[in-house]
């Protein structure tokens, strides 16, 4: 069979740049002619890549909408390819950007212009390993068995990402960027609320807006950044800075060991190859850049320039942010795609109880997802189990059919995400308990608060594309 | 030597294993009957068995010292069931990374010269059936005789099965016992309750002992049956010796060309899941049905 390929549509929104790419994904089948097909995204190119915007913003707490989707109209049509061609993406929004008051209506009037699977995207944790995996960060891991920590450092953010052996083993985020101080026309013009909080911290009294700006007057923050970032890469004792540089609602533990830092993001450039004016781009990235390649603490490690740099994340979120499902699953009369379905997970030891209790604890939490209007589409996420027995399945097949009945009651389509790979001989029992629509897949890993996005079937409808996302703007993120 | 001596030689070694200290020498007047001190294990021990060294995922065992990235190492193993990272004793192998081997070979063997228990047979309700093969040694030696049935067995077939069925579900021992008692049951749940879902029924199943996948034929040739779908045992090798196949062949007739059959193989803990493999199954059989074909033709 000819492989199938898939277009797909990144659109990254951050702190100070505005970008877009465009990548096909190639699908293959990886088994034997001779066993069950599994299916897997063998190849990813990136075909186009836009210019990258300044992110139009109407005042330092407004995103331009209109001036965003001018740019990704324009890129578009730069591009040569009809938006209807496009069948899988991600657009997200970054950094400082998605506190921006705005966000949610610019995701939402992009989300409906970039085509039909094109969804809205954001949150810290996403974004460092779309980030580290564009930038290959990831792959270098794999290759060389390592713990990579890889650092995305934009205008507004440094997102980490720890990779051992190729596994994503931690993610954090922290408020150092090289967009925190804007400088036009030799005098400081903006500082973020990050270096005003850094400045009481510190009792600093000469950065200010009007200030004319001097390399030298940056030097006691920027020792201070690099020293959060020497303190996250756990070369340095932890003290109040990295508490202090922390974005506020992440967390992140400095790793014990690791092997080679990566790096992306505009600041990265700025590392190996600075512009000879120190505030070429209108802030202080240039300098930062300077200051991590002069850090002694940092240099103990080897210091990796990304294969991408400040187009990591939009790379990422492009090429990466698309899975496929397992490739024997159960769809019937499911009108795809399915969009946003926040994710119900059951806990392991609810999965193992008998069926009646199952299908209590599954309606109990149903009425967690129903609010005045009444219930809301969601999908049930599971773990499964490793080659259960059929009396196994048919336990979990009568539970789950029964509990889901208010789900159904309300018109919505039963929805199942398993994590192990039972999807197919699930959805067939299910089907048998509950007629009309019905989907079952495996292969997905969610968790509670995840959304899931399902895409039309693909591979002889083999296969699923699956975007897992983590909406996690900062002032709904819970504690 | 006499028997002081030697029962001096016995507990001095059982001693030693169990950490007492040892007698230089051997003699006679050296016997003492052994007792639990401090820092020995209960002398009831002694009856105590061994850990099952066969219970350990080859996958996640690593057995090189000092090496230079061991998590690395680990990593990869897990895409593998081959025998690597198992360090060395010289130029040999480790005593338990040998023991596993012959232990797995053991295993593999014995698969292929035991038998499907008649309780399994009748706890699933099968229907018993057999070859003109009259042991395990005809089996294996006469190919040929595994594929068909004498004029007793081809009287079962009929009644059972009646004319032209749809769909004939076969089980059979094939070259492991072990494959067939580890899968066969959960994997012939899901395919009938897959089938089911899809409106078709199926006849009682049947079970053949010494078989070849070739029986479907005469079964097919008997009873004109549409697709027969047969779950046997694969040949067994050192990654596992439970390991089934699934042959699905649409209209079996005695003498159809091997490219006509479809098979799923693979089908236990490690590789395919028996339910979902099931599920796969049932799926297949409702698209050969539809596109009347199966093997190379089905593409």
């Amino acid at each position: 069979m000819a492989p199938e390929q898939l277009l797909s549509v990144g659109i990254d929104i951050g702190t100070s740049t505005t970008q877009l790419v465009i990548s096909r994904l190639t699908l293959e089948n990886r088994a034997s002619p001779f066993s069950v097909p599994r299916i897997a995204i063998a190849q990813r190119e990136v075909l186009y890549r836009s210019a990258i915007h300044f992110t139009p913003l109407l005042s330092h707490t407004v995103i331009d909408a209109a001036g965003v989707r001018n740019i990704v109209e324009e890129e578009y049509r730069a591009s040569g390819f009809d938006k209807s061609a496009i069948s899988t993406g991600a657009v997200i929004i970054t950094g400082e950007t998605a506190r921006k008051e705005n966000a949610r209506e610019v995701l939402a009037a992009l989300s409906e212009y970039a085509g039909d699977f094109v969804v809205a995207t954001a949150g810290p944790d996403l974004e460092s390993i779309l980030a580290a995996r564009g930038a290959g960060a990831e792959a270098l891991s794999e290759r060389e068995g390592s713990a990579v920590l890889h650092l995305d450092i934009g205008g507004g953010t440094s997102n980490l990402a720890l990779f051992r052996a190729g596994e994503i083993a931690a993610t954090g985020c922290f408020d150092v960027g090289g967009r925190l101080i804007k400088v036009e026309g030799g005098r400081i013009t903006y500082l973020s609320p990050k270096v005003l909080e850094w400045k009481e911290y510190r009792g600093e009294r000469t950065l200010e807006v009007g200030a004319e700006a001097q390399p030298t007057l940056f030097s006691p923050l920027l020792t201070d950044m690099v020293a959060a970032l020497e303190q996250a890469a756990g070369l340095a004792p932890s003290d109040g800075l990295l508490d202090l540089f922390r974005t506020a609602g992440t967390a992140w533990t400095p790793p014990e060991r690791v092997d080679a830092l990566s790096f992306s993001g505009g600041v990265a450039d700025c590392i190996w190859s600075p512009p000879s004016d120190p505030f070429a781009y209108g802030d202080m990235g240039v300098l930062l850049g300077q200051a991590i390649a002069a850090s002694p603490v940092l240099n103990r490690l080897p210091l990796v320039r990304g294969a991408e740099t400040i187009r990591a994340t939009v790379v990422g979120a492009g090429s990466y942010s698309t899975q496929v499902s397992g490739s024997t699953i159960f769809h019937r009369s499911i009108p795809f795609p399915l969009k946003n379905l926040p994710i119900l997970k059951l806990t392991v030891a609810e999965e193992a109880l008998p069926p009646g209790a199952l299908a209590r604890a599954v309606e109990g939490k149903l009425r967690w997802f129903s609010d005045q209007e009444g219930m809301v589409p969601l999908a049930l996420g599971l773990r499964g189990e490793e080659s259960p027995s059929y009396e196994r399945v048919r336990a979990l097949a009568e539970g789950l059919s029964a509990g889901l009945a208010p789900l159904r009651e309300a018109g919505f389509a039963p929805v199942v995400a398993v994590e192990r790979d039972m999807a197919k001989v699930l959805g067939q029992a299910l089907s048998l308990r509950l007629p009309g629509p019905l989907l079952c897949l495996d292969g997905v890993s969610v968790k509670s608060g995840d959304y899931i996005d399902i895409g039309a079937p693909v591979h002889q409808g083999a296969v699923l594309p699956v975007v897992i996302k983590t909406l996690a703007f900062e002032q709904e993120r819970s504690i | 030597m006499d028997e002081k001596e030697l029962r001096a030689l016995i507990e001095r070694t059982i001693a030693e294993l169990y950490g007492q200290a040892p007698t230089p020498a051997v003699k006679g007047s050296d016997y003492h009957p052994l007792e639990a001190q401090g820092n020995t294990r209960p002398a009831a021990d002694l009856n105590a068995a061994l850990g099952d060294i066969t219970q350990t995922d080859i996958r996640g065992q690593y057995l090189v010292e000092n090496p230079k990235n061991g998590p690395a190492f680990l990593a990869l193993k897990k895409k593998t069931p081959a025998r690597i990272g198992l360090g060395r004793s010289g130029a040999r192998y480790k005593t338990e990374t040998m023991l596993r081997f012959r232990a797995d070979h053991a295993a593999a063997q014995d698969s292929v010269f035991s038998l499907v228990g008649e309780d399994f047979v009748a706890k699933n309700g099968f229907v018993p059936l057999q070859t003109l093969c009259k042991d395990k040694d005809e089996y294996l030696t006469r190919p040929d005789k595994g594929r068909r049935f004498d004029e007793e067995n081809q009287a079962l077939i009929r009644k059972t099965l009646g004319h032209a069925p749809r769909v004939v579900l076969v089980v059979g021992d094939g070259l492991s016992s072990a494959a067939i008692e580890a899968n066969a049951e959960d994997c012939i749940q899901a395919i009938q309750a897959g089938l089911k879902s899809y409106g078709i029924d199926t006849p009682p199943i049947l079970f053949v002992k010494f078989c070849r996948v070739g029986a479907s034929d005469h079964i097919g040739e008997l009873t004109g049956a549409e697709v027969v779908c047969m779950l046997v045992g694969e040949r067994p090798g050192l990654v596992t010796a439970e390991s089934m196949s699934a042959y699905l062949t649409y209209a079996p007739r005695i003498g159809i060309p091997e490219s006509r059959r479809t098979v799923i193989s693979n089908i236990h803990r490690q590789g395919t899941p028996a339910v979902e493999a099931g599920a796969h199954i049932a799926e297949l059989i409702k698209t050969m049905l539809e596109r009347k074909a199966s093997g190379i033709d089905l593409r």
